[in-house]
C-alpha cells in the first residue's frame, strides 16, 4: 500500500499545485526522454537531484518519501537482476562496470518513479480530467480515468475492512505456503469485486438519474489555462531538453569508474 | 473479561483516534459505547480482539495481553461482527459461509456440520442453507454474517453498529436475540449511535467523545442528561423527551423505557379519574 500512499493526492497549497497539469504532464514525459537518452549514472544522478527543489516548493517532501521507500523493493529487484544477467552474460566475472550499469539501470527507475510522484501528488484528479477534456479526449473516457483514479484510496480502505472482517473470522493471511497464500487471499477479493461492481452499478444509476451524457457538448465551471508559473515550467524544461542532448552529443560524460580509476 | 488501560492509538496517517482510554467489562455484562462519528468507537473495539494493538497502554481479554498474541487466537474468544455484511460474504451458499470461520479454527466437519444447523435454526435461516448470501436480502445478509461468528459460540460478541439499515421489526429481533444471549452469560459490545434502540436495551452506556470516554454508567442515567448527551451530539431518546416535558406535573426524569412510561402514564390518568 505505501507505492499507493505515495501518489496519494492531498490538498496543499503550493506553486507546483496551480501549475496546469498539461505543463506537469509535458514536464514528465521529458524527464521520460531525458532519462532514457542518457546511459550513465553521473547524468541520471544530476536529473534525480535536480526534482528534489521542486518536490520542496510543492511541500510533499513526506509522501515523496514515502513513495520512493515503496518503490525500494523494485528498485533492487531491478538493480540485482541487471548483475545477474551481466555476470551470466559476459563470462561469469563481476567488475566495477557490472555494478555501475546496474545502478545506472536502477536510478533511471528512481528518476522515473520520482517524476510520476510529483505529478500525482500535486495534480489532484479533477484537474486531470479537465485536463484530458481539454485536450480533446473523449468525455467517456476521460471521466471513466478520473473515476478510476478517485476510487483507488477507497477500494484499499475497503480492501483493508475487509481483511480486518476476515482476520476477525480466524483467517491467516500468512499461513501456508505459497500457493496457500495466494488462495488465502479469495476470500477478501470476492467481497472487494462484489462490492466495486454493486457500486459502479450504483455509480451509473445516479449519473443517469442526472443527465449524463444527455448532450454531446458539455460546458465547463472551471476552463484550465496557462500562467506565468507554467512558462517559467515549459522554459526550464525545455532548457533540460537542449542541454541534455547538446551533453549526448558533443560531451563525453565520464563514468564513476573512469573518475575513481578503476578498470 | 476485558480491560483496557490508559489506552492510547494513532493511525499510520498520524491521527491520534484514541486519546488514553480505560474501561473494563466484566463477563456476562452488556455495554453499548455511544458516541458521534468518528469519536472512536470502532477503533476501540478493534483492541478488543487484536485487530489493532494499542500505541501506548494494555489490552487484556481473559487475562491475555493482545499485543502478544494474534488476531486468529483472541477471536476464538472475541466474537466481532462488522457493520456491512457484504465486507465478509464471499462462499457460494450460506453453509459454506458460516462453514468458513469453523474450518480457519480447525473444528471436526461433524462438529461443524452441527454447529452451521445450530446457527441457521437459531437465526431463521434454515430454508437458505444452500442459497447464494449475495442473493439474500439486506436483513438476511446481516443474519447470516451473525450466525458465521456465533457458530464458534464466542464468549464476547462486539457488534458494529448492528441496526443500521435495519427495519423496526428487524432491530426488535435483533433486540430479543441480544437478550436471549445475555441469559446465556455473554459478554455483549454493542457500538452504535441508534439511541432508541439503546434506551430499549437499557444497557450499560459507555460515551465517547474525540478519543475520550465522557461517561460511563446505567442507559437510564446516561440516556436521560440531556446535557451531557448534548456535548456528545445524541439526542435524548423520545420516552425521555416527553417526560422532561413532564417533570412540571411531578413525573420523575430518568425514564426510557416504553412500559415503565406506560405505566406511570396510566397511573396517573386513573388518580386523575377519581
Ligand atoms: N484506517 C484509518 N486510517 C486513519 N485514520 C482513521 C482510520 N480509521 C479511522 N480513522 C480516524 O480515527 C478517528 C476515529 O474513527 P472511528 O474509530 O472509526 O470512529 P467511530 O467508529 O466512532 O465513528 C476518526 O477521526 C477517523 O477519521
Ligand atoms: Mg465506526
Amino acid at each position: 500500500m505505501s507505492v499507493f500512499d505515495g501518489l496519494k493526492f492531498r490538498k496543499v497549497y503550493s506553486p507546483i499545485h496551480n501549475l496546469d497539469p498539461r505543463m506537469k504532464f509535458i514536464y514528465v514525459i521529458i524527464i521520460f526522454a531525458v532519462a532514457i537518452i542518457f546511459n550513465t549514472i553521473i547524468p541520471l544522478l544530476t536529473l534525480f537531484l535536480m526534482q528534489v527543489p521542486f518536490v520542496m516548493l510543492a511541500r510533499v517532501q513526506k509522501q515523496w518519501l514515502r513513495s520512493l521507500r515503496g518503490a525500494m523493493f523494485l528498485a533492487s529487484f531491478i538493480f540485482f537482476i541487471n548483475i545477474a544477467t551481466n555476470f551470466f552474460t559476459q563470462g561469469y566475472t563481476l567488475n566495477a562496470k557490472n555494478i555501475e550499469d546496474a545502478a545506472t539501470m536502477t536510478t533511471r527507475f528512481l528518476v522515473l518513479v520520482e517524476s510520476f510522484s510529483v505529478f500525482f501528488l500535486t495534480t489532484s484528479p479533477d484537474h486531470l480530467g479537465l485536463a484530458l477534456e481539454q485536450t480533446k479526449v473523449p468525455y467517456e473516457f476521460s471521466f471513466a480515468f478520473t473515476t478510476a483514479v478517485r476510487f483507488v484510496p477507497v477500494l484499499a480502505e475497503e480492501a483493508q475492512t475487509i481483511m480486518d472482517a476476515q482476520k476477525a473470522r480466524g483467517l491467516e493471511l500468512e499461513k501456508g505456503n505459497f500457493l496457500k497464500r495466494i488462495r488465502n487471499y479469495v476470500p477478501v477479493l470476492i467481497p472487494l469485486i462484489v462490492s466495486a461492481i454493486r457500486r459502479s452499478l450504483e455509480l451509473a444509476e445516479a449519473m443517469e438519474a442526472r443527465a449524463w451524457g444527455a448532450t454531446k457538448k458539455r460546458t465547463n465551471l472551471y476552463a484550465l489555462k496557462f500562467n506565468k508559473g507554467d512558462y517559467v515550467l515549459l522554459a526550464l524544461t525545455t532548457g533540460v531538453l537542449i542541454v541534455a542532448v547538446y551533453t549526448v552529443l558533443y560531451v563525453p560524460v565520464p563514468t564513476i569508474r573512469a573518475l575513481l580509476g578503476v578498470p | 473479561m476485558i480491560v483496557v488501560e490508559d489506552v492510547r492509538f494513532s493511525y499510520p496517517g498520524g491521527v491520534e483516534a484514541l486519546k488514553g482510554v480505560s474501561l473494563t467489562v466484566k463477563n456476562g455484562e452488556f455495554v453499548a459505547i455511544m458516541g458521534q462519528n468518528g469519536a472512536g468507537k470502532t477503533t476501540l473495539v478493534k483492541h478488543f480482539n487484536g485487530l489493532l494493538k494499542p500505541t501506548s497502554g494494555v489490552v487484556r481479554v481473559n487475562g491475555v495481553e493482545t499485543s502478544r498474541s494474534s488476531v486468529a487466537a483472541l477471536a476464538r474468544n472475541v466474537g466481532f461482527v462488522f457493520q456491512n455484511p457484504d465486507h465478509q460474504l464471499f462462499c457460494e451458499t450460506v453453509d459454506d459461509e458460516i462453514a468458513f470461520a469453523l474450518k480457519n479454527f480447525g473444528y471436526e466437519q461433524t462438529v461443524i456440520e452441527k454447529r452451521i444447523t445450530w446457527a441457521v435454526n437459531l437465526l431463521g435461516l434454515s430454508q437458505y442453507r444452500k442459497t447464494s448470501p449475495f442473493m439474500l436480502s439486506g436483513g438476511e445478509r446481516k443474519r447470516v454474517a451473525l450466525a458465521s461468528v456465533l457458530a464458534w459460540d464466542p464468549q464476547i460478541l462486539v457488534l458494529d453498529e448492528p441496526t443500521i439499515g435495519q427495519d423496526h421489526r428487524q432491530k426488535e429481533n435483533l433486540r430479543q436475540f441480544i437478550m436471549q444471549l445475555q441469559t446465556q452469560g455473554k459478554t455483549i459490545v454493542m457500538v452504535t449511535h441508534d439511541v432508541e434502540f439503546v434506551a430499549e436495551c437499557n444497557p450499560r452506556v459507555v460515551l465517547m467523545r474525540e478519543g475520550k470516554i465522557m461517561a460511563d454508567g446505567q442507559g437510564k442515567q446516561i440516556l436521560t442528561n440531556s446535557e451531557l448527551l448534548e456535548q456528545a451530539s445524541i439526542v435524548l431518546p423520545q420516552v425521555a423527551q416527553i417526560f422532561k416535558h413532564l417533570i412540571t406535573q411531578g413525573f420523575p426524569l430518568n425514564i426510557i423505557d416504553i412500559y415503565e412510561a406506560k405505566n406511570l402514564l396510566m397511573e396517573k390518568l386513573e388518580k386523575n379519574k377519581t
